[in-house]
């Protein structure tokens, strides 16, 4: 069972991707942005939990109608020269006020970490090779910051300019 | 000057920390060559032809002499000696040991400094007008808006990754000293007509391959909206701005795409529609920032007539290489790192503790670099200037050249730089052997020179009255000219192309042949680039490619 780091933890994850368990039977699914756009009526009373992943280019602002059906965003990244995922959670998290789980999925390292749970990512899917204590461990990596921002999981001390 | 409090210091600690733990994991083979690259690059670390470069920042240009001291200490015990400043106002060294970068790191955050995005895809240093504070043009020293900006901007978390490099420049004079129309972000501090102070906003100019005039996108912004403002611009460019091509990137491509009027749209939606999330104005920061600004307490003297009785050398050296301070009794001094025998920009280990000390004799223990690459000491008595003219002559730091032809922009070029094409640094001997007569450089009056050994242009040369730019064909250095170029307030523009480039061997002559259009077509008292504006790119054109000249 995959491991990804929540809050700060080590967990399993009880969540699975459409092409892991295409019917739903875990009752706590992921589906493409694009097939939820395209199904959102049928899986709206399915009586599972519902998460969607979305790309770097797909619109958050698409989601609006759908954060009380939706329990948790999984962004991708395709990598350090990716950024585009740090606007989207920002505006998730503030324009959107989406409380759900804001999952951070792909090419995603360590270092990287400090950044996105400020930008209000809770949940860290790494690749399966990643050392996920020393990952925890970089969510401290500063114990100051400038800016204000949604600060989950890390507890910097602010000085917001 | 900015001092750091607490937070500032265990940010920048802590910075150091987190890069010598990326150095390690790099070293122990726990990083991919790949990964350590984007880490390091935004960290100023990057690998040249011969050995990795660390370039420092300096935020808006301003220096104490500690810090000097510092750069001196680095360049002795971990470089070869010495250090580069550069167009951003930063300083580079050339040969640092990328295992001993975090020591080098660590004595920097000894003394409040740090090389925090001095490189990579992210908000590089903030520049400024290099006489903030003392030119008697100015509506606002912005200064404190830059340190403010600088706060914002280091370690942002929305704004880490962007499509690419975004540099902001700040001026608080109508006569734009901080070439800002040329950056990813310009702001104006400025007056309307109910006498308020704020910014006018221009985004989208730019040098490298594809060069811009920046836009205006506001007019008039109230001062306490800046950072929302700002974030707002950002937004728009991380989620818009393309990243499939990195020369396409930048948010001058994505300006001209959509075009000025709806990038502004854009911006202007972005920027109602997180009014409610976006940082507030701290004014109770701002203040705690602005008070490290308030003007020296400066003696009270009277302007005096310093030249009487000297001789001309000193005049000369008066007359070019000293500047109008706003307080009377006082001048600026520039200290010009374009001695013939000097790469542009360059200075010793040994160089650096004097001007350190100098500073500290005549100039309130402050130094500033400009983004033409040389320094200033800002607030020397005039009647020290004899004193300080005599010292820094012996410095070979007195070269009465600022504003000449031969206080040129220089990148480092192929001599160093992997990107380069063609070698600068020699090209500036050539033009600094070929002008040797100081006599002639006078005559010419105010010319702005700027050279870059490839299009990425760090040499700024499509904003230069005479912008050269390395080319390679088929294995050759070759330079291709360009004239009219300028990078200063309502004058901003860009260079045309005057024809086929020329060889390494006949650059200096071609300069010469475009200086001697110049003389032969200028009007009583005209400037060079004034002369080009009037008559065109034609006269020159036809002289430099007179039959006699081998051009390819």
């Amino acid at each position: 069972m995959r491991r990804l780091i929540k809050q700060r933890d080590i967990v399993l994850d009880d969540w699975r991707y459409a092409d892991e368990d295409p019917v739903g039977r875990d009752r706590a699914l992921i589906l493409p942005f694009a097939r939820w756009k395209e199904e959102r009526e049928r899986w709206w009373l399915w009586d599972g939990r519902l998460g969607v992943r979305i790309g770097p280019t797909d619109p958050v602002a698409a989601l609006e109608q759908d954060f009380l059906r939706i329990a948790l965003v999984a962004i991708e990244f395709g990598g350090l020269a990716e950024g585009r995922g740090y606007s989207q959670a920002q505006l998730l998290r503030k324009r959107y006020r989406f409380t759900g789980e804001l999952r951070a999925v792909g090419k995603i390292q360590r270092d990287q970490l400090y950044f996105m749970a400020r930008c209000g990512f809770d949940a860290f899917e790494l690749p399966a090779t990643a050392n996920l204590e020393e990952a925890i461990r970089s969510l401290d990596d500063f114990s100051v910051a400038y800016q204000g921002a949604v600060d989950l999981g890390v507890h910097p001390e602010r000085r917001a300019v | 000057m900015y001092q750091y409090d607490q937070i500032d210091q265990r940010l920048v600690n802590e910075r150091v920390a987190q890069f010598r733990d990326q150095t390690r994991r790099f070293l122990a083979g726990e990083l991919s060559e790949d990964d350590f690259r984007s880490l390091r690059l935004r960290n100023g670390l990057y690998i040249q032809k011969y050995a990795p470069m660390l370039r420092i920042s300096v935020p808006y240009g301003l220096l104490s002499s500690r810090q000097v001291r510092m750069f001196a200490r680095i360049a002795r015990e971990y470089d070869k000696g010495y250090g580069h400043f550069t167009t951003r106002q930063n300083l580079q060294y050339n040969w640092p040991k990328l295992e001993l970068v975090p020591d080098i790191l660590a004595l920097l955050a000894s003394v409040e400094m740090h090389a925090i995005q001095t490189s990579g895809n992210c908000i590089r240093n903030v520049t400024a007008d290099h006489l903030a504070g003392i030119a008697p043009d100015e509506v606002e020293d912005p200064r404190p808006w830059c340190e403010y900006i600088r706060q914002w901007a280091t370690l942002h978390p929305e704004f880490s990754y962007l499509p690419r490099k975004f540099k902001i420049a700040v001026t608080g004079s109508p006569q734009d000293r901080a070439a800002s129309k040329v950056h990813d972000i310009g702001l104006h501090l400025k007056r309307n007509a109910q006498g308020e102070v704020g910014f006018e906003v221009l985004v989208g100019g730019g040098l490298g391959r594809t060069p811009m005039i920046g836009h205006v996108i506001r007019e008039f912004l109230p001062k306490h909206e800046l950072l929302g403002y700002l974030e707002a611009i950002l937004r728009v460019y991380n989620l818009e701005g393309r990243r499939d091509n990195i020369h396409k990137a930048r948010i001058k491509i994505l300006v001209k795409a959509v075009g000025p009027e709806k990038f502004r749209d854009m911006v202007e939606a972005e920027w109602q529609a997180s009014r409610e999330f976006a940082p507030t104005h701290d004014a109770a920061g701002f203040a705690r920032i602005q008070a490290f600004f308030t003007p020296p307490e400066y003696s009270k003297l009277e302007d005096e007539d310093v030249l009487s009785g000297r001789s001309t050398e000193f005049r000369n050296w008066y007359q070019r290489n000293t500047r109008r301070h706003k307080v009377a009794g006082y001048r600026a001094v520039f200290l010009s790192l374009k001695s013939p025998t000097r790469p542009p920009g360059d200075i010793t280990e040994a160089e650096m503790d004097r001007v350190a000390d100098l500073a500290d004799q005549y100039s309130l223990g402050m130094i500033r670099s400009t983004h033409d690459q040389n320094l200033i000491f800002a607030d020397v008595r005039q009647r020290d200037l004899f004193a300080v003219w005599q010292a820094l002559k012996e410095l070979d730091l007195a070269t009465p050249n600022i504003g000449t032809l031969t206080d040129m922009i220089c990148c480092p070029g192929l001599d160093f730089c992997s990107l380069a094409n063609a070698r600068s640094i020699p090209i500036a001997r050539q033009i600094n052997e070929r002008f040797d007569s100081l006599d002639y450089l006078y005559d010419l009056g105010d010319i702005e020179l700027k050279m870059s050994g490839c299009m990425n242009a760090c040499g700024h040369h499509h904003v230069g009255h005479i912008g050269i730019l390395g080319v390679d064909k088929g294995g050759k250095e070759w330079y291709q000219i360009t004239l009219g170029g300028s990078a200063s307030g309502a004058d901003a523009a860009l260079g045309e192309v005057i024809g086929p480039s020329v060889a390494f061997d006949d650059v200096a002559e071609t300069i010469d042949r475009i200086l001697n259009v110049y003389v032969a077509e200028r009007e009583e008292g005209e400037r060079f680039i004034d002369t080009f504006r009037r008559v065109g790119i034609k006269p020159f054109k036809a002289r430099v490619y007179a039959p006699s000249h081998q051009a390819a």
